[in-house]
């Protein structure tokens, strides 16, 4: 080949790089591994990561079971190792299926339009509520403090320079937005209202009511789905202006914190301020059914500074994932899936409640609760590590003042025997907490 | 047609509508274990945010799934189907020992919040991986957060900013070459700076005068892509990193193109202050048909300051955990920490390299590309004669005359069964053609290539409409994408 080139030497290919630049040294990175080293490695890795632990996690992260053919079919390599469905001709495969995801995210959360994804639920509602801004050519954002606290943490790194002021509204003693506090945060240069729903502590939100504020005062409600699953039994926010979703909980595993798939829908009066990609239906030459990537002159490649957003790679083979769990599960799964979900969240909170003080009873809930106990909540879950059982989330870091509380979460997953040994494990040494008084009181977003 | 289209034949290709068309009630492919705890109301729990009913959802089997998406996947074009020469994209062989390694338990299942001592396994991973790009790169620390290339981007742009405020000023602009991706502007923007454009030589690179002509006390940074969207090395980047120095900016170097540099040159001996990867591009990460991607920001040590939180950190005790105390970090750029799932397969894949196979894929994505433009030079015009790293550029000039641009040149290529290159980009070049084979291409796929383009070249000479009508061969013809937009159908309704 270097004939072929006219090339005397590989390294006559290297010229023009100034010489003073050339590294003349090997990398220091580990040595060449063969494929049965490597996985031994990663195995090792494996093992010191938590395998085999029943988990009482979520928080914005849940432990739902994956169908095995979600797998089987993204592995092909087809769907893998493609690019971005640029060439529509030979990318109808993703095309179409990203065509199915934006209607089931349509049909699921009430909304009109979706797109093919964003990074995370996150990133997703960081940029949900830039667009509520471009739409209402308002600048500030009113959101709620029961957002999850790492969702609070990138709108602000994302407000940070967009000239975006942010206003943290409180939760009452039911966890649901204080519709008070709502009212008096909202001016004349609020472009959104962003609340999560079913909320960071699993509450669901009076969707309607905030709705109503919001829109009274010429604002948009944004609402944030971490817990798609929810979706299959809880009401949609069909009152909301812009849905920011994460699809994580549809067949995504866990994966120590990504990839996940973050999603927009919104209203198709809105659909030009959207960011992300849209796949769109058209037809051939010979009026043959088929899809495109659409409405582009949204995007960076063709507006560049002007873009709705910088966003170029997504999250697609994720998107599939979720697809295909949306397939599968479908009209009645999805229902019957939400359902134990709900059923076990529901008698697990009675059994804590027993012996500690389960927190925000005075609205529904789906399949997360707050547990207030009188020992220090690490401690508790110390002794379930013992059990190979990781507890529910300590909330110190996040809302000090709710003292030794913690966030559970059951799903389908969870089996009788790890809730009983969980309970256990709360009775035991556990002092009454019924005696602990909430206040919750207003905090600023700490960045 | 021409007999001797050597790689692309008819198969089978089946129809297959849309999943909502197969739905029918009490068709189910899913099954949930027995409850064992009791039994709720749900009404009595959920009240009137009781959902009664899924809508259009689908009702579906497991064979009808399977079948559904393997049809749909036969209906695209994939690496693992030939060569996929697009520019500045590097659809390189996505090895499947990273889908293994990937997908064993305690990585898959890890939750981000588990305690630390129960996650020293990922921890090892993001630090190995992290002082694997550190060395690379040639930086001083990386975060590896951002979960694609454009969110690096914006990272790294943020780090710039609070970089410059802390120095008291954030400043106004970013200098941007004409040749850049449309990323660089549009991240600018968003993290409120104003965008100037640079004009590029007639070299094609950085044309140092007007960048020294253009500096100021006002520009923050110059995003560079280094090879440039031309495949061409920036020889005189060493005068553009003291340009940006001498009046106190910052170097960013847009590391899209990444494969023509690993162990050969690090951008951190160049001058380079800042810099993103794409895991997916220059470290096998599969694509996926848009994402995920991963985007970590390797930095120099002025910024490690201001690096996204959380950063992993040895702990006294010998363990790793992480630091979330920084006080001026630009915050958090997404929930958790990062696209996990990439590092582990990026990881698996500088392993299976090590220091000579990083060097030697360099060496090979670098050859590959100097071959393709030999094998095309003197068919395709070649806009500028600057030596080629991993990419290759030409023009539809000739080919124009005959009124056959670009993307009729890409949307023919197909029907020889290789994935188009990149068209129209970069924007410096009228018409352009932007090939970028990889090392993972053989010499006999790339001479497959070279006749499938050859012949194109012959057929626009001596039969333009039909290279126009092009593609010829596919499931679907060119499709209508001005309908598309006028008015967009952008999901399925039952009344259709």
């Amino acid at each position: 080949m270097l004939k072929a080139i006219g090339a005397g030497s590989i390294d006559d290919l290297f010229a023009p790089i100034p010489a003073e630049y050339r590294l003349n040294r090997d990398l220091k990175v580990p040595r060449q591994m063969a494929e049965s080293e490597i996985v031994d490695w990663f195995r090792e890795r494996s093992r010191e990561n938590g395998e085999a632990y029943a988990t009482f996690l979520g928080a914005g992260a849940y432990y739902h079971y994956r169908p095995v053919i979600i797998d089987s079919l993204i592995s092909r390599g087809e769907f893998l190792t493609a690019y971005t469905p640029y060439q529509a001709e030979i990318s109808q495969g993703t095309l179409q299926s990203i065509f199915e995801f934006q209607t089931m995210i349509c049909e699921l959360t009430g909304m009109e339009v979706a797109n093919a994804s964003m990074y995370d639920g996150s990133t997703a509602a960081a940029e949900a509520a830039m667009m509520a801004c471009r739409v209402t050519g308002r600048n500030s954002v009113a959101v709620a403090r029961s957002v999850h606290p790492e969702y609070r943490e990138v709108l602000a790194t994302y407000a940070h320079h967009q000239g975006m002021p942010l206003v943290t509204v409180p939760f009452t003693e039911n966890a649901r937005l204080d519709l008070k506090q709502l009212e008096r945060s909202i001016t004349a240069d609020t472009a959104c209202v962003l609340i999560q729903s079913p909320n960071f502590f699993g509450t669901i939100e009076d969707v309607a009511a905030v709705a109503d504020i919001a829109h009274k005062r010429g604002a948009l409600l944004v609402v944030s789905i971490a817990e798609a699953v929810s979706l299959g039994i809880v009401e949609p926010p069909r009152q909301a202006d812009i849905i920011a979703m994460e699809a994580q909980s549809f067949g995504v595993p866990l994966g120590f914190g990504g990839p996940y798939c973050g999603v927009i829908a919104t209203r198709e009066q809105y659909v030009r301020q959207m960011p992300g990609r849209l796949v769109g239906q058209t037809t051939d030459r010979n009026g043959k059914r088929g899809f495109v990537l659409t409405l582009a002159t949204r995007e960076q490649h063709i507006r560049r500074e002007k873009a709705t957003s910088n966003i170029c790679t997504n999250q697609a083979l994720i998107a599939l994932m979720a697809n295909i769990f949306m397939t599968i599960y479908g009209k009645v799964g999805l229902r019957e899936l939400a359902k134990q979900n709900l059923a076990k969240a529901a008698y697990t909170s009675q059994e804590f409640d027993k012996h500690a003080k389960v927190l925000f009873s005075g609205a529904p809930r789906f399949n997360e609760f707050v547990v207030q106990t009188g020992e220090d909540p690490y401690a508790i879950n110390n002794r379930l590590l013992e059990h190979k059982i990781v507890g529910g989330l300590p909330l110190k870091k996040f809302y000090p003042e709710l003292g030794n509380a913690a966030l559970w979460c059951c799903t389908e997953m969870t089996t009788r025997a790890a809730i009983d040994t969980a309970v256990e494990a709360v009775a035991k040494n556990g002092r009454s907490a019924r005696s602990i008084k909430e206040q919750p009181d207003v905090q600023e977003v700490v960045r | 047609m021409k007999p001797m289209i050597r790689k692309a034949t008819q198969h089978v290709n089946q129809n297959e509508g849309l999943i909502f068309e197969k739905s029918s009630p009490g068709k189910a492919a899913w099954k949930l274990p027995p409850l064992d705890v009791p039994e709720i109301d749900t009404a009595k729990l959920l009240g009137t945010s009781e959902r009664k009913d899924l809508g259009h959802m689908p009702e579906v089997s497991e064979i009808e799934i399977i079948r559904h998406f393997t049809r749909l996947s036969t209906w695209n074009y994939a690496i693992d189907l030939g060569m996929y020469p697009l520019g500045s994209c590097t659809m390189k062989y996505n090895p499947r020992v990273n889908e293994v390694v990937s997908r064993l338990e305690g990585l898959a299942n890890g939750h981000p919040y588990q305690p630390e001592k129960i996650s020293q396994g990922a921890l090892h991973i993001l630090k190995t991986l992290s002082e694997c790009l550190i060395d690379i790169t040639g930086m001083d620390a990386i975060t590896l957060q951002p979960a694609a290339g454009a969110h690096g981007e914006l990272t790294g742009l943020l780090m710039v900013r609070a970089y410059h405020e802390s120095k008291g000023a954030p400043r106004k602009k970013i200098l941007i070459p004409d040749s850049a991706h449309g990323t660089n502007p549009a991240t600018a923007a968003m993290v409120g700076y104003a965008v100037e454009n640079l004009k590029s030589n007639a070299r094609g690179m950085v044309d140092v005068a007007a960048l020294a002509s253009q500096m100021n006390e006002d520009v923050a940074a110059l995003m560079l892509t280094n090879p440039n969207t031309l495949g061409v090395f920036e020889q005189e980047i060493h005068k553009i990193a003291d340009i940006m120095h001498a009046k106190g900016g910052l170097l960013y170097m847009d590391g899209a193109n990444m494969n023509a540099l690993v162990g050969k040159v690090r951008p951190g001996d160049f001058g380079v202050d800042l810099m993103h990867l794409n895991l997916h591009k220059t470290f096998s990460t599969p694509h996926g048909g848009g994402g995920p991607g991963s985007g970590p920001v390797a930095i120099k040590k002025m910024l490690e300051p201001f690096l996204p939180t959380p950063v992993v950190i040895t702990k006294p005790d010998g363990t790793l955990g992480f630091e979330y105390d920084r006080p001026q970090s630009v915050g958090r750029v997404r929930a958790f920490y990062g696209n996990f799932g990439m590092f582990v397969r990026a990881l698996a894949y500088t392993l299976a390299n090590g220091p000579d196979g990083l060097r030697q894929t360099t060496e090979d994505a670098v050859l590959n590309a100097n071959y393709i433009r030999k094998g095309l030079e003197g068919i395709y015009d070649l806009p500028y004669s600057t030596p080629t790293m991993h990419e290759v550029v030409f023009s539809d000039k000739v080919q124009a005359k005959k009124g056959v641009k670009t993307m009729d040149i890409a949307k023919r290529l197909i029907d020889y069964g290789f994935h188009p290159y990149t068209t129209a980009f970069p924007l410096i070049v009228p018409g352009a053609l932007m090939i970028e084979p990889t090392e993972s291409e053989s010499v006999e796929e790339m001479d497959l290539f070279i006749e499938a383009m050859k012949s194109i070249a012959e057929e626009v000479e001596e039969d333009p409409q039909m290279v126009l009508a092009a593609p010829h061969t596919t499931r679907v013809s060119r499709l209508d994408e001005t309908a598309a937009a006028r008015k967009p159908v952008l999901r399925w309704k039952p009344t259709q």
